[in-house]
């Protein structure tokens, strides 16, 4: 049994395992901290940044941060508000996100995140970087124009599916999604299978011929905004009276 | 060149560095002498050779400004194009090797002889304008001795033939042969002091590592590459963390535009710093050191690896020096390959391990878990030449100077309109008035202290000290006269980020290049009111956000020139009387169809009110 | 007291947006007892001779023409709202932000499979507006004040964000009406 440390999120004392994440034990108290890279069972990397919280007044990303004794988090305030929606409008712009046509739209977390925030429209100038999509792969489609840089492709084919199929190459706002082969995604050993098909938060890495089957109306972001569902298993515990 | 001989020429650089998978850069760059370029054959060679994935060589070799998969010429003409080098003539030098070449800037001519290239600062801002043709530099350059240098080169493609007349002291070493000057103006008590090699190495193993860290922290010794941290404490961590081997690493990836001194201290003091490496080595249990020299600055390797020769037939490296037993330290050189970001000491750690240079993620601190996972110190140049001198003369003499939070001495780089460039080695807390005096600046319009990523200063705030109190600079002083457009210098200021981040991070990837885009757009008059607050949101964003210093402090050239100089920008700026946006620019936007249809557009009839 | 004035327009879209204003059935009586449509295709009418209230726009700007009509929006109008994707992001007609106009030009004109075209002129008549170098969301080309995302917004986004305006409310959409698809 390891440690038992609290600290406080938004004036709410909390108790989390000592080396828990400040995100993880947030999620386990049904707080909700946006975030993009992060997927649970991943590795953290912080690399998106939309989950920077102030932790005894100095920001950091609430999914690398481990919990300390007596800190005092800051998680919804209008300035970390306003971080986030900025950080998410600069993905916006960065990339081609027409989500009018996306296979992804209704289940993207990226689109989710700006439904979470009231985002009409990003406040940024329109980048319209030349992207290409690779349709080589029988089974999967890979849209570097929906491409938000996060990773968790990457991430998951090494660690979890033990392949490394994608990286990253160039640097910078040149920095692509590159696959491991000399160009085709249909040159890797990815395989329908693999945990990384499902690992893409936006709709760069998709199925073939399993778009569209949810109506509108019915998908994932639809009725709910992304994070309902850590926010709402934590009320049901408190109202059940269940001692966690 | 056929697959298998490209197979054959990756194993033979390769053979000499292992398998191991932190030599990638060693081998990554050998491929890249070889071939001029490691194209897709050569990474598969070189993934299958280190037992790694392809993407990650890809990835890799695409991170580094040095490293190309496209072919390059078999002579690369780097050209420096830092804002201090844009000041002293860059343009002009650029259009007489364009003329030259016969091609423009990024290309290659069709003979595969000559590659033409941009390079963020190389180190040379006090004789500049600047390019590193491979790994000659040349310095002081103009439009004809752009033609020149072309001109010989074509006759003899041997880029050390260039250098007609050596630099100072040790540029002229036959293992330098460099034209580069010192100009060293100012040395000082500490780090210029007279040598007396060995001394300190023998006084530190006389006493216990714990003594020796005592000595650092007695001396308030405070890092040099900027950021301040307390060298004493940094050692004190790694000497109690758990795991061995442990690891000290030089960070000699001085890139900060502006900055040049380490260059001066390697080509100068090496013993010095290689002593103090050797030193915390001691201090904190560790056998091995590791010299991370920017790519910049290979044409010092030969000579630093024949001062490193010295010390192991001195006995000042290798088994027991200086006759302690037990402890055995070597140093090796680690090069760079074109990242600015790889002097964040956990990128550079990344790097040596053969990764990109992304910084990790904190904590593990690298004190904690660094090179290879294990305890490792990351000291710049500086601060390890003022272990050798603190332990040569001991703390309390290395505390007459300077101030009490900030002893010691600092060596600057001193660049741009003023009439004695060069390094100075001034105590801590001197005013800014005072250095300017000194170097001839009686103009200074404004001062860039610390380059890009610090603050820029004008005339009312001379009287500032530089310290850590103030304004803590990793040495970089950047004068600009009264003629000199400021948000000029922070577009240059902005495009060297863009061109420098990483792109692990969101605020860092997109928002430098946000703001460089905005900043040109008021530059070309297309800027409203509203827009100078909006940087000042954004660049508030980007600091806040940032997972590295780098981006921190990557939106500053605009948080601090709006902040000190907001009235050129309010001067630029003007709002549009209908609910225009200025930064649309109509004409512009017409231009290649107006070019396709042969005709103007009907907009130019409109008449604006 | 007359009725304030709302004017619409349709630029590089679909006219979907437009569709979606219909859609909102009935209450069209009911938005006709309180506002006084203006220049609009609903209207037909061509010019603006009146200043007006509210302009919602449809659609982003490709071309000259459409900077035209957007900028006179933008001085006839107190209140712009950027209806639908086009106008918001772009939309569909920016995806050929990634072609060079020559080359869309060409496909359109002379090497498009339906395309007969023996002379291969692509044509320059005065009537057609010139191409902007890419596709523009409205609020890169003059300020908007207000953003009805989706392809198009629901007749209740639009029937949300005229209600408020008329009331001199801000507009804030709720959850279930922000939608980019």
């Amino acid at each position: 049994m390891s440690e038992i440390v609290t600290f406080t999120i938004d004036g709410r004392r909390i108790s989390a395992e000592a080396g828990q994440t400040i995100l993880a034990a947030a999620q386990a108290c049904g707080i909700y901290i946006p975030r993009l890279c992060h997927k649970d069972g991943l590795t953290p990397v912080g690399g998106c940044r939309v989950c920077t919280v102030r932790v005894n007044g100095r920001p950091a990303s609430a999914c690398t941060q481990p919990v300390a004794a007596g800190i005092v988090v800051d998680n919804d305030t209008e300035e970390l508000r306003s971080w986030r929606r900025q950080i998410v409008e600069m993905l916006f712009v960065e990339g081609n996100h027409f989500c009018m046509f996306c296979e992804k739209s209704g289940n993207c977390e990226l689109q989710a995140l700006a439904y979470r925030f009231g985002i009409t429209a990003p406040r940024y100038p329109y980048l319209w970087p030349k992207r290409d999509v690779d349709a080589s792969h029988p089974d999967i489609i890979l849209d570097r124009n929906r491409c938000i840089m996060c990773g968790r492709c990457e991430r998951t084919s090494r660690d979890l599916d033990g392949k490394s199929v994608f990286g990253f190459v160039e640097r910078g706002i040149h920095k692509t999604l590159a696959v491991n082969a000399d160009a085709r995604l249909a040159d890797t050993d990815l395989d329908l299978t693999d945990q990384a098909v499902n690992a893409c938060p936006v709709g760069a890495i998709l199925k073939k011929r399993t778009a569209y089957r949810t109506p509108v109306g019915q998908r994932q972001f639809d009725r709910e905004p992304i994070g309902t569902s850590v926010e709402t298993r934590a009320k049901l515990t408190i109202d059940g009276g269940e001692p966690r | 060149m056929s697959e298998s001989s490209i197979g054959r020429v990756v194993e033979e650089v390769a053979r000499e560095f292992g398998r191991e998978r932190w030599r990638l850069m060693d081998i990554a760059r050998g491929v890249q002498q070889r071939l001029g370029c490691v194209n897709s054959q050569a990474m598969d060679a070189i993934a299958s050779w280190l037992n790694i994935s392809r993407v990650e060589v890809e990835g890799f070799v695409t991170f580094y400004s040095f490293l190309s998969k496209e072919p390059k010429g078999r002579i690369v003409i780097r050209l420096c194009d830092d804002v201090i080098d844009q000041m002293a003539g860059y343009e002009e030098v650029r259009r007489g090797f364009e003329a030259a070449l016969g091609i423009s800037l990024g290309q290659t001519t069709p003979d595969g002889a000559f590659t033409l290239e941009r390079t963020a600062c190389i180190g040379m801002c006090d004789q500049g304008p600047a390019a590193l043709v491979n790994d000659v530099v040349v310095t002081n350059l103009s439009s004809d001795k752009a033609r020149n240098i072309v001109r010989s080169l074509r006759e003899n493609p041997r880029p050390e033939r260039l250098v007609q007349r050596f630099g100072s002291g040790n540029n002229a070493h036959p293992l330098v042969r460099s034209m580069v000057e010192n100009n060293i103006r100012k040395a000082g008590p500490i780090v210029f002091s007279e040598q007396a090699r060995g001394e300190a190495i023998r006084k530190a193993v006389a006493i216990r590592p714990a003594e020796v860290i005592r000595a650092i922290k007695t001396a308030r010794l405070r890092g040099r590459g900027g950021a301040g941290f307390p060298a004493g404490m940094k050692w004190e961590f790694a000497r109690a963390a758990e795991g061995s081997p442990k690891y000290v690493i030089c960070n000699a990836d001085e890139g900060e535009p502006g900055t040049f001194k380490d260059r001066v201290l390697l080509t100068e003091m090496p013993d010095r710093v290689f002593a103090g490496l050797t030193i915390a080595g001691y201090a904190i249990g560790a056998s091995e050191g590791i010299v991370y020299l920017r790519a910049e600055y290979a044409y010092l390797r030969r000579y630093l690896e024949h001062i490193l020769d010295r010390r192991r037939a001195d006995g000042l490296l290798g088994q027991k020096i200086c006759g302690k037993a037990g402890f055995n330290f070597d140093i090796r050189i680690q090069m760079g390959a074109g990242a600015y970001i790889c002097g964040e000491e956990t990128a550079l750690i990344n790097s040596c391990e053969g990764r990109r240079g992304e910084p990790r993620t904190r904590p593990p601190f690298p004190a904690q878990r660094g090179y290879l996972d294990c305890p490792t110190v990351v000291n710049n140049v500086e601060t390890l030449a003022c272990v050798t001198r603190i332990m040569e003369a001991g703390p309390a003499t290395f505390c007459e100077h300077g101030t009490p939070q900030s002893s010691g001495t600092k060596l600057l780089s001193v660049s741009g309109d003023c009439s004695l460039p060069g390094v100075y080695e001034v105590p801590m807390g001197i005013t800014l008035r005072d250095v300017l005096e000194m170097c001839g600046a009686d103009e200074a319009a404004a001062v860039q202290v610390g380059g890009p990523s610090r603050e820029m200063v004008g005339p009312a705030q001379y009287g500032r000290t530089i310290d850590y109190d103030d304004l803590a600079t990793g040495g970089a002083v950047l004068v600009f006269g009264p003629d000199r457009s400021i948000p000029k210098i922070v577009s240059a200021f902005m495009d060297f980020f863009v061109h420098e981040s990483c792109g692990e991070c969101t605020p860092c990837r997109v928002g430098t290049r946000l703001i460089k885009e905005q900043i040109d757009r008021i530059l070309a008059g297309r800027g409203e009111p509203k827009d100078i607050d909006e940087l000042l949101q954004l660049g508030e964003t980007i600091k806040q956000t940032s997972r590295c210093g780098l981006g921190q402090a990557s939106p500053n050239p605009v948080l601090m020139t709006i902040k000190g100089f907001r009235h050129v920008y309010e001067e630029l700026v003007s709002p549009d009387p209908h609910g225009y946006q200025r930064s649309f620019d109509l004409t512009e936007s017409v231009r290649e169809a107006e070019r396709i249809a042969g005709r103007r557009s009907i907009h130019h009839r409109e008449v604006r009110t | 007291m007359s009725k304030p004035r709302l004017a619409t327009c349709s630029l590089a879209g679909c006219f979907g947006c437009h569709m979606s204003i219909l859609d909102i059935d009935e209450r069209i009586l009911e938005l006709a007892e309180v506002i006084q449509f203006h220049k609009s295709p609903i209207t037909d009418i061509k010019t603006f001779t009146e200043h007006c209230r509210i302009g919602l726009v449809e659609g982003g700007c490709a071309n000259e023409e459409n900077v035209e009509v957007l900028r006179a929006f933008r001085r006839n109008c107190d209140i712009l709202v950027s209806m639908g994707d086009c106008a918001t992001m772009g939309g569909i007609p920016a995806l050929r932000n990634f072609v060079e106009i020559e080359e869309c030009l060409r496909e359109a004109y002379v090497d498009g499979p339906s395309t007969h075209n023996p002379d291969g002129v692509i044509p320059r008549d005065i009537e057609l507006p010139l191409l902007l170098d890419k596709v523009r969301p409205a609020h890169e080309v003059v300020r908007m004040d207000y953003f009805l995302p989706g392809c198009p917004p629901s007749a209740d986004t639009i029937w949300a964000a005229v209600t408020a305006l008329l009331s001199e409310s801000p507009v804030d959409l709720p959850y279930p009406l922000v939608k980019y698809d």
